[in-house]
């Protein structure tokens, strides 16, 4: 239906192709002065509403608008500026923290390895003394030991001697004369019973 | 079928004649369609402006977009003393793109594309910045028209070409305008009629043509708008610092 009202248009225009350009007549309708004072008198009438609206109710809203998002975006980035400084102190105070009882641990460490190193050494020392008088003692009674050892083995070969002397020959020797000779004899092989 | 591409520029009447003394002011299509305009306007900034969130929805930041640019703009030409004629230089600016933009659509009425819109604008424009000019430097603004750095031989006739120029500026911006809506509105009037005429075999080339004619008129609608604000902003910087 569209299309046919479409063609007949087309169609019939080109029948009056001649016509569609020869209408040409009056110029310009902006030259004719018959509305002018018309459109001046409307002009001013709706551009000075327009302006006064504008400049009055509208323009200062918008740029109050414009201020305050300005204003909140400003006090925001301030804001958040204060924030990061505040975590960053925050965050030096943690290491600082960190450091010094780092700092504590390694002292109270030295310290306590210390007093275990001291304790460790007066102990050490006590016991090399009794250990050393210790030792002492026992030397002393060593060679008391064996100065008494050789005397009372003389005094045993001795008394042996003359034993035996009464038992093989059924005489008694004199005492004197067997002590001369087994002092003597211990004499020169002493370092041979003991180990002098 | 309007035959002649300058009918869509007839000014006629909407409702009853009404006059005041000797003069019509009758509502007009003209009239219409700055109403229509001026009410856009003021609808889509009102809503851009009422809720203020901290992430703005598309319309309010098309009107916080719109303001920046506007006052950038200012900026940029008139620097910081141009601050108190902001909102007049956004409603001018805002006025002309929505008049040349509505005259964008079919059937509508182009409010710009009336030499007596344009000049009345202009004309206010120039006597506005003219007037500015001689509060803020008194007759010290008479130094406009004399250039610093002129040999002497030169100076009268650069003196009267300096004050052609300047009393030629209410024309040429009015005419900038007026010109740039009319031709393209024309063009794509006569495209269309082409179109028409030439049927569905040979109506396809100036169809394609119409089509990229409405691309273009929509930049130029929005470039004349810009160009309309950004002389009057230099022409406001004339006045406020005076450079010569």
């Amino acid at each position: 239906m569209i299309k046919k009202i479409f063609f007949q248009l087309v169609f019939f225009n080109l029948f009056f192709l001649k016509e569609v350009f020869a209408a040409e007549s009056g110029g310009m309708p902006q030259l004719n002065p018959e509305f002018w004072i018309s459109q001046i008198f409307w002009l001013t009438l709706t551009f000075g509403i327009l302006y006064v609206v504008l400049s009055k109710l509208i323009l200062p809203k918008i740029s109050a608008n414009l201020e305050l998002r300005k204003s909140q975006i400003q006090e925001n980035i301030e804001a958040a500026e204060k924030q990061r400084e505040s975590s960053e102190a925050k965050l030096k105070e943690y290491d600082d923290i960190i450091s010094k009882s780092k700092l504590e641990a390694n002292n109270i460490f030295k310290e306590a390895r210390e007093n275990v190193l001291k304790e460790i050494n007066t102990k050490k020392e006590t016991l090399d003394k009794q250990i050393d008088e210790e030792v002492k003692k026992v030397e002393q009674e060593i060679n008391l030991l064996k100065k008494g050892a050789s005397e009372k083995i003389n005094k045993i070969a001795i008394e042996t001697t003359s034993e035996l002397l009464v038992k093989l020959i059924g005489t008694e020797v004199n005492n004197s004369s067997i002590s001369a000779i087994v002092d003597d004899l211990s004499k020169r092989n002493g370092n041979k019973y003991y180990g002098n | 079928m309007a035959a002649n591409p300058m009918t869509q520029f007839e000014v006629y009447r909407i409702g009853p004649e009404i006059k005041i003394g000797a003069f019509d002011i009758s509502f007009t299509n003209a009239s219409l369609f700055m109403v229509v305009s001026s009410l856009a306007i003021l609808i889509i900034f009102n809503l851009g402006s009422k809720k203020n969130s901290l992430l703005p929805n598309k319309v309010q930041l098309l009107a916080e977009l719109s303001y920046t640019f506007v006052s950038k703009m200012i900026s940029d030409t008139a620097g910081s003393k141009a601050k108190p004629y902001f909102s007049f230089i956004f409603s001018l600016f805002m006025f002309v793109l929505f008049c040349n933009m509505f005259g964008m659509i079919p059937y509508t009425f182009t409010v710009t594309s009336h030499i007596i819109v344009t000049f009345v604008l202009a004309a206010f424009i120039f006597i506005g910045v003219t007037v500015i000019g001689f509060i803020k430097h008194g007759l010290g603004y008479l130094k406009l028209f004399v250039p610093s750095g002129v040999p002497i031989v030169l100076l009268p006739l650069i003196v009267v070409i300096e004050i052609i120029s300047y009393l030629s500026r209410p024309i040429s911006l009015s005419v900038r305008l007026f010109a740039n809506m009319m031709a393209g509105h024309t063009m794509m009037k006569v495209f269309g009629g082409f179109v028409i005429s030439l049927g569905v075999v040979g109506g396809w080339l100036p169809l394609s043509f119409s089509v990229a004619l409405t691309g273009l008129e929509i930049l130029v609608a929005f470039l004349q708008a810009y160009v309309f604000a950004i002389l009057t902003c230099i022409y406001l910087n004339d006045a406020l610092n005076l450079h010569h």
